[in-house]
């Protein structure tokens, strides 16, 4: 029984609406709570991350930022440790190395530097992924990059149901946590969304734990395990598989820190082969992450197994060569039948 | 000058035509000949011209995001600069790159879509000359949001403390996207950082192409004469959006009037009718403009797009064995420089 089915249908959102909704209502209920970033006021953040808010909130908990990545974020753990709860966004992941250090010195480490004496209550939000052709240096994940450094939660919704859940988690949850929203799924005017985010949304607040994986599509025979825009595309892929006589169950990791290796092992106990789709680099990242998760735990269980992800090129600008590289629903439908067989 | 900064406007708006196709209705980023992000610079030619025509082609040039006009003036082939745009197998960068990843070793041009980044490799031109003896300079264009980028300032006392060759030249037209630069920096005048590195520093208070030519003449003088760097900051208008598909309105409309009102280019055009050019003259030069524009599209849009697989090409100049059958070979010479992070 998937989140989906069990909440109540009704009112629809996008996932940038929803995403909004959940922060709004957390800066109503806690002054401390407060948004920073570059186009995020009167712009209402470039991929509609917070629409509306300067016109409840006001400059001052909306605030606009130079571009100075590492003053702001850096700015942001400061305000953290002193026990506010801000918001900081980087307005694309590939923007990274200009203020890595405060992410992954700082704000991931101090609370360990620390002895726990200090705790860094912050949400780095972000947005991710290509498939719209803006080549190297926009177009990344960077998924494993992140969840590979210890200290910082990493979350990764596919639907508006998921993301207005996450979102109040994780303004909530005492320590850092990086949320990264898949551009393609915002519902942005000038960038089609595929159907799957805009989910119903209840109306009231919610929460979904962190390292609770989600069964989005039950089957029988493979498990693909995927995250943000590839939990559609392998839902996709489900649908021409079942055409075949192929029962694919989808799961939904949700959130990279924690990890849910359970619900995985599960899956595959159950089906005996793993597809592990990724829209991040190949080598050292999500895949192997879960395949070897699998195979520690359970190693007899895994009959089959093949990983889809990007190879391990920068993403290039250029239709047919994107394409290639970024893993679409044919791709994961074709992995599937090899490990069926 | 007069004809780079016409080629350059009618440059533009042929791509922006030509980016439009396909993308309508409401407009989808992805679709058309011309995908993702689409950066113009129509009211920033003076910056481009007055400067880049002090250069040689062993000068390098970095730019940043929105980099046609500096591409134009600095010499870039435009038919093979419009086939990458376009995303063929024989543009610049063989479909890699894109319109904000242009990379022309013939005359030391090179991009990067990150703000202020394209700083340090022009540091980097900049000792190499002067490691060599040679009187080649280094330029950096930068918009004046990208001043309050460590990148940037780092830069700047990196070539102030080595004295080195090298000009940085902002390009203010007062947005950084959304954001105005009075909300987010200060002081506001980008030539002002220059005093705290100890270095020269000079503000153009228009987009006069003449005046930023004469503070080109010396800013440039002043780094092939082996008497160190220089801030140059020229105030230009931004008459279109950040982006292609931008609705600007954040943007008070008196602002897009002012911007629009102003134009370097008329204002050039009457100072040579003062000097006795005539109308038909200026005609002329503006025929042949835009008959290189047309030839560059026309060739463009005729070439191959790379197959899939190219993707996989080019991540190394030396590919690691087993990547290749090509046992790798070492060439003596250092490699060529142009690379951005």
């Amino acid at each position: 029984m998937s989140s989906q089915e069990q909440q109540q249908t009704g009112r629809t959102a996008t996932m940038s609406d929803a995403m909004v909704e959940a922060i709004a209502s957390e800066m109503r209920a806690d002054e401390e709570v407060f948004y920073m970033g570059e186009d995020v006021a009167d712009y209402g953040g470039i991929f509609d991350s917070t629409t509306g808010l300067l016109d409840e909130f006001g400059r001052d908990r909306v605030m606009d930022v130079p571009i100075s990545e590492t003053a702001y974020l850096g700015a942001a753990v400061g305000a953290a440790q002193a026990g506010m709860r801000p918001i900081a966004e980087l307005m694309f992941v590939d923007f990274f190395g200009v203020a890595m250090d405060q992410i992954y010195n700082q704000m991931a480490k101090n609370t360990y530097m620390s002895g726990g004496s200090f705790s860094v209550p912050m949400v780095l939000t972000t947005a991710v992924g290509g498939t719209y052709n803006d080549a190297a240096q926009h177009s990344q994940t960077l998924y494993g990059t992140f969840a590979h450094l210890p200290g910082m939660k990493v979350v990764v919704p596919s639907t508006a149901y998921d993301a207005k859940g996450l979102m109040h988690n994780a303004i909530r949850d005492d320590d850092p946590v990086v949320y990264m929203f898949h551009k393609r799924l915002m519902g942005i005017g000038w960038m089609p969304a595929p159907d799957g985010p805009k989910t119903p949304v209840p109306e009231e607040e919610y929460t979904i734990p962190f390292g609770k994986a989600d069964v989005k599509r039950e089957g029988d025979d493979v498990t693909v395990v995927t995250l943000g825009l590839h939990v559609h595309r392998a839902l996709e892929a489900a649908e021409t598989l079942a055409d075949e006589g192929i029962d694919a169950e989808v799961i939904d990791l949700r959130t990279l820190k924690p990890l849910d290796r359970e619900t995985v092992v599960e899956s595959v106990r159950k089906t005996g082969s793993l597809v592990v789709v990724d829209e991040d680099y190949q080598s050292y990242g999500v895949t192997g992450e879960i395949i070897s998760s699998v195979a520690e735990s359970d190693i007899e269980a895994l009959e089959a197994v093949e990983r889809v992800a990007v190879p391990d090129v920068p993403i290039p600008y250029s239709r047919p060569m994107e394409n290639a590289v970024i893993p679409g629903a044919e791709d994961v439908a074709e992995a599937v039948r090899s490990v069926g067989e | 000058m007069y004809e780079d900064m016409v080629t350059a406007r009618l440059y533009e708006e042929r791509l922006q035509e030509e980016y439009m196709e396909g993308k309508r209705p409401g407009f989808d980023i992805s679709a058309g000949d011309i995908p993702g992000e689409l950066h113009l610079a129509a009211g920033q030619e003076a910056a481009a011209v007055g400067v880049c025509h002090h250069l040689r082609d062993d000068d390098t040039v970095t730019a940043p995001h929105r980099p046609h006009h500096v591409a134009i003036a600095k010499g870039v082939d435009l038919k093979r600069m419009t086939a990458e745009i376009f995303g063929r197998e024989t543009g610049l960068c063989h479909g890699k790159g894109g319109h904000m990843h242009l990379f022309d070793p013939d005359v030391n041009f090179a991009c990067s879509g990150i703000i202020a980044q394209g700083c340090p490799p022009a540091v980097g031109a900049g000792m190499a000359a002067k490691k060599r003896n040679t009187d080649s300079v280094a330029v950096a264009y930068l918009g004046e949001g990208a001043i309050d980028q460590g990148g940037f300032l780092e830069s700047l006392n990196m070539a102030s403390v080595h004295d080195l060759p090298v000009v940085f030249v902002i390009e203010d037209n007062d947005w950084a996207i959304s954001m105005p630069k009075e909300r987010v920096t200060s002081p506001q005048d980008g030539s002002a950082r220059a005093d705290g590195f100890d270095m020269h520093g000079v503000r153009v208070d228009s987009d006069d192409a003449r005046a930023v030519y004469e503070a080109g003449a010396e800013a440039v003088g002043r780094a092939r004469d082996g008497n160190g760097p220089t801030v140059l900051e020229v105030q230009v208008h931004r008459r279109m959006g950040h982006f292609m598909g931008d609705p600007e309105t954040y943007r008070p409309e008196e602002d897009q009037e002012r911007a629009a009102e102003r134009d370097s280019i008329e204002r050039l055009a009457a100072d040579m009718r003062e000097f006795g050019i005539d109308d038909e003259e200026l005609e002329e030069i503006r025929d042949r403009a835009a008959e290189r524009v047309d030839e560059a599209v026309t060739w463009a849009k005729q070439q191959p797009l790379p197959e899939p697989e190219a993707a996989h090409d080019h991540v190394f100049t030396n590919p690691p064995s087993g990547v290749t059958d090509e046992e790798p070979e070492f060439s003596d010479a250092g490699a060529a420089a142009g690379g951005d992070d």
